[in-house]
């Protein structure tokens, strides 16, 4: 302690009323959200440039205009591209994506509901041993994932031959849309596998025992107690299934027909063959409120990861 | 100021202390209000008061990890104003221990020396220290995840206090132990106080912990302080209602103050009890139930404060026997020792109870 | 223990149970068959993928001398270091930011974060695409900046989804983390730089460790980004193998995949040994 003390901290010691801080609080406040911007200012600058600025000129290119070269150019903005989604053509893709997502998605819950179900009644051990089985494909390199069914599915690859074998037909799905959808669900199964057994996991069982004594019967108490409290995990793995399957380009252009290409092919033919920007620009600007809304829902419907 | 003239220079002093929270919603909420208050050099002082009664907040003002919205806090003299934690004198045993599980005993112990870049060779003989102090000798090198709740406690004391703090800061921290437990801290903690000689603040909702432990004990309610004094002056003479109520258990008998030294109760009895409320407030005459004694009616020694009533339950406790005793206008509850040399009463009796006038207190709010 | 009881009850009897088996075995079954089958069938001794021939290492001796396969997956690994570790850093920052502190414009930036995760793969693509086609000249003025070599482009297009994926998985690590410790080390004389250093970062470094894991794992698993903004002599090994599918199977993408698929899942086994030793740790910290 120093002998002589500064005024301000004389005064204070001396006029007991006169002591008061005020603005000190918000002081600190201020000077610690401060810190706090600062600390997220890099990764907001970059986000800035290397995200909401290309996403703004997206949104820009489809209000932009086509030049008979196939050059986008930024001026007489118009709404030809939006106006071009009436195309029959465009309607065609984007209906048949919307019904490839969804039946990739009811058959995602079909095959991982018992799945997780299963898992989340076994003992410690074996749950985990069986979820890393689960991790194992969900980190998994997805192209070569999906480049494996090509091999099994090729003209005279494994399934194909067991198909004919079993005379049920000539078992020549490849490039097809039924390809697409096997490779797409095979690609998002753990998607929804994993939110649907931290749901079921998380059910308190002596609810189940409670419907038991009540006369439900197994079925019963499923449906009554089980299946509603795992809802949110059901909403929760088909948004992560619905919004990839939506947009799907790779599993497509892998094991689909050219003829039948989902959203995802016609945004890129757009851009690499087509050569037009607008039209392609418009229908990323599309599936992205598509995917927003999708994802809002989700929220609503009480879910917190992603 | 006066404190400069009579008496030393007091550990912490806190004057006008306001701690408003704002939610998002912008509703504010205050926590602390104007709160005064100096804790004297040594001592072991307690705020004491159920939860959400500011007791933390001003604990961590102090500390500087809360800044007071309007007020000024000083140590030894010297004005906190905006330093954080870090630069302060003193140091906290928080509430859940707060110790760092990636590291051992010994160098959570030595991380207050390490951040002040005290040399190597102190450092180890201060941790010794430390470590002795609070008999964890044989743990030096576990980590807090092997430790039990007591042990974890121990360490929390010890990575304070090796740090000689001005002032030590603790906030409820035999709240997550076990009565026996509690109980044996208790007498450790008061013990430790005395050899160090460092200042303790000491937060708790635990009225018996804060008598056992407190040189004086200050009682919060609402962000206001309501009575600061040592523990029997709280507990024999409490100021307020909510005092008397929240330590120990009490009777309370409406009253109106007649004079300053006198109080009318309900039924238009007289009692000679000074108080410093004005005539005509309406107060409470304030008895606690083992000042109270049970006599056959009409048998009360003069001299005493009487009012007549009956039996109407028994409560027998082992060591003592519960009274509850209806006099005509109100309930009153009375303790009397279970030994055989007292004469029993039953149910239905009609009795006269008596206190003295010293063990009486008039009481506000 | 009362909840080992009632799992038992959870369980459905006769005929379903055995269905709930059966079902779960097979659907194990779709989840690895194929990527059995691509493993033997990289050892397969024929030009056409699907019919058995005999054992061969043909295939991987094909990889072994391919250039251009070994230069892409150099830019791959090149790609992913760099954006992943420029990932790690920002996204660690911003989790604390959101998480630690209230600032002005906390909830846009929030908000803009996780769309980077929810964007579908071609939308980025295209922004990377004509993002770069219209700035690349601007770019390219500042001195030492180049970016029609197209690595700086896939590093720049990579970093800007992963720092999303970053800052969530540290963020989520971050608010399980009780914040009296930090309040601890700043009561105990630490500096807020000291508090982060000796306190939360080694208590956050498993959510850092699984956030880099996962930037990792989305840079290589990448294909439209990539294809998008990739130039001439900087293609990464995913799109080179897209590009082989595309014009044609060939047995060599066998070994290429098997190689790659190796790789990425001793990744996740690696990951879960680690985080397993560490669980271990913590359990048996708690047991004594």
């Amino acid at each position: 302690m120093s002998v002589v003390a500064p005024p301000d901290e004389a005064q204070a010691v001396d006029g007991p009323s006169e002591v008061a801080t005020p603005g000190l609080e918000r002081q600190a406040e201020r000077a610690k959200a401060r810190q706090g911007f600062l600390l997220g200012l890099p990764a907001i600058l970059y986000l800035l440039v290397f995200f909401v600025i290309p996403l703004g000129v997206v949104v820009a290119y489809s209000f932009a205009t086509r030049t008979r070269s196939g050059r986008t150019e930024l001026r007489d903005w118009n709404l030809n591209a939006y106006a071009r989604l009436g195309d029959d053509i465009v309607l065609t893709v984007a209906w048949r994506s919307l019904w490839v997502a969804a039946l990739t998605t009811v058959i995602c819950i079909l095959l991982a509901y018992p799945l997780a179900y299963f898992i989340s009644t076994r003992s410690a051990v074996t749950r985990n041993l069986l979820l890393v089985g689960i991790m194992i494909p969900f980190w998994s390199n997805f192209l070569i994932r999906t480049y494996a069914w090509r091999v099994l599915l090729d003209s005279d690859g494994l399934v194909t031959q067991m198909v004919q074998a079993t005379g049920l037909g000539d078992g020549r799905i490849l490039f097809t849309t039924n390809a697409v959808i096997l490779g797409l669900v095979y690609g998002y199964l753990p998607f929804m596998v994993l939110p649907l057994y931290a749901a079921i996991e998380r059910i308190d069982w002596s609810l189940v025992e409670g419907a038991r004594d009540l006369y439900a019967n197994g079925w019963g108490a499923f449906r009554r107690v089980v299946w509603p409290l795992s809802k949110p995990g059901v909403v929760a793995g088909s948004i992560l299934v619905f919004v990839p399957s939506f947009g799907a380009y790779v599993t497509p252009a892998i094991l689909g027909g050219n003829k039948e290409g989902l959203l995802g092919s016609y945004i890129v033919l757009q851009f690499l063959s087509a050569r037009n920007g607008p039209v392609g620009s418009a229908v990323s600007v599309v599936v992205l409120v598509v995917m927003l809304l999708g994802t809002l829902l989700y929220f609503r419907a009480g879910g917190k990861n992603l | 100021m006066h404190d400069t003239t009579d008496g030393p220079r007091p550990a912490v002093e806190l004057q006008g202390v306001v701690k408003r929270f704002g939610d998002r919603s912008g509703t504010e909420v205050t926590a602390v209000d104007d709160l005064d208050l100096r804790i004297a050099d040594g001592e072991f002082f307690s705020l004491l008061g159920p939860s959400g009664c500011g007791k933390t907040t001003t604990l961590r003002m102090i500390a500087g990890l809360e800044l007071p919205t309007a007020g000024s806090i000083r140590i030894h003299g010297e004005e906190m104003g905006l330093r954080p934690p870090n630069r302060r004198p003193v140091n906290t045993v928080f509430q859940n221990y707060a110790l760092f599980p990636h590291m051992t005993v010994a160098k959570n112990i030595g991380f207050g020396l390490e951040m002040r870049k005290v040399p190597t060779g102190d450092r180890a003989e201060l941790i010794d220290w430390a470590i002795q102090l609070v008999e964890m000798g044989a743990l030096a090198h576990r980590k807090p995840g092997q430790l039990s709740g007591g042990q974890q406690q121990r360490v929390a004391l010890a990575r304070a206090l090796v740090n000689r703090p001005e002032v030590l800061l603790l906030d409820e921290p035999l709240g997550a132990l076990d009565l026996k437990l509690r109980q044996q801290m208790q007498h450790e903690l008061k013990t430790l106080q005395r050899e160090v000689g460092i200042t303790f603040v000491y937060v708790t909702h635990d009225q018996e912990e804060a008598v056992t432990m407190s040189d004086r004990i200050g009682v919060m309610h609402d962000g206001r302080l309501l009575q600061v004094d040592t523990p029997e002056a709280i507990y024999e003479r409490p100021t307020t209602r909510f005092v008397a109520d929240f330590i120990g258990q009490s009777n309370f008998l409406e009253a109106t103050v007649a004079s300053a030294d006198e109080v009318v109760l309900a039924n238009g009895q007289r009692l000679r009890l000074s108080s410093d409320s004005p005539s005509g407030e309406a107060v409470a005459v304030t008895v606690r139930p083992e000042r109270l004694t049970v006599h056959r009616r009409g048998e009360a020694p003069a001299g005493l404060h009487h009012l007549e009533g009956r039996v109407e339950t028994v409560t027998y406790l082992g060591n003592a026997i519960v009274y509850g005793i209806g006099i005509d206008w109100m309930h009153l509850d009375v303790r009397c020792p279970a030994t055989l040399a007292v004469e029993r009463r039953d149910v239905g009796d009609e009795v006269t109870v008596s206190f003295e006038p010293r063990h009486a207190a008039v009481v506000t709010g | 223990m009362s909840k080992g009881v009632a799992r038992s009850t959870a369980e459905p009897q006769g005929l379903s149970r055995w269905w709930l088996r059966g079902h779960s075995l097979l659907v194990f079954v779709f989840f690895y068959a194929p990527i059995v089958v691509l493993f033997v069938f990289s050892f397969n001794d024929s030009n056409a993928v699907g019919n058995w021939k005999g054992f061969t290492l043909g295939w991987y001796e094909a990889f072994l001398d391919n250039q251009n396969v070994h230069e892409s997956i150099w830019i791959s690994v090149k790609v992913c270091l760099f954006s992943t570790v420029i990932a790690v850093v920002l996204g660690t920052a911003s989790a604390l930011a959101l998480e630690r502190f209230r600032w002005w414009g906390q909830k846009a930036f929030d908000a803009v974060l996780y769309l980077p995760i929810i964007i579908p793969d071609v939308t980025m693509a295209v922004m990377m695409l004509v993002f770069f086609g219209e700035t690349a000249h601007w770019f390219n003025v500042i001195p030492g900046v180049d970016l029609t070599s197209g690595l700086e482009k896939l590093v720049l297009s990579h970093v800007a989804f992963n720092i999303s994926f970053v800052s969530v998985v540290v963020r989520a690590r971050l608010a399980n983390l009780d914040a009296s410790m930090e309040e601890a080390a700043a009561d105990l004389y630490a500096n807020r730089w000291q508090a982060f250093r000796r306190v939360t970062l080694p208590q956050i470094m498993p959510g850092v460790l699984g956030g880099a894991l996962l930037a990792i794992t989305i840079s290589l698993d990448d294909v439209v980004v990539s294809s998008f903004v990739a130039a001439v002599g900087a293609t990464p090994i995913s799109v080179y193998v897209f590009g082989m599918l595309r014009k044609g199977v060939s047995p060599l993408v066998n070994s290429v995949s098997v190689v790659m698929l190796t790789a990425s899942i001793s990744l996740v086994l690696a990951s879960l040994v680690f985080s397993r030793a560490t669980g271990s740790e913590r359990e048996e910290r708690l047991k004594t």
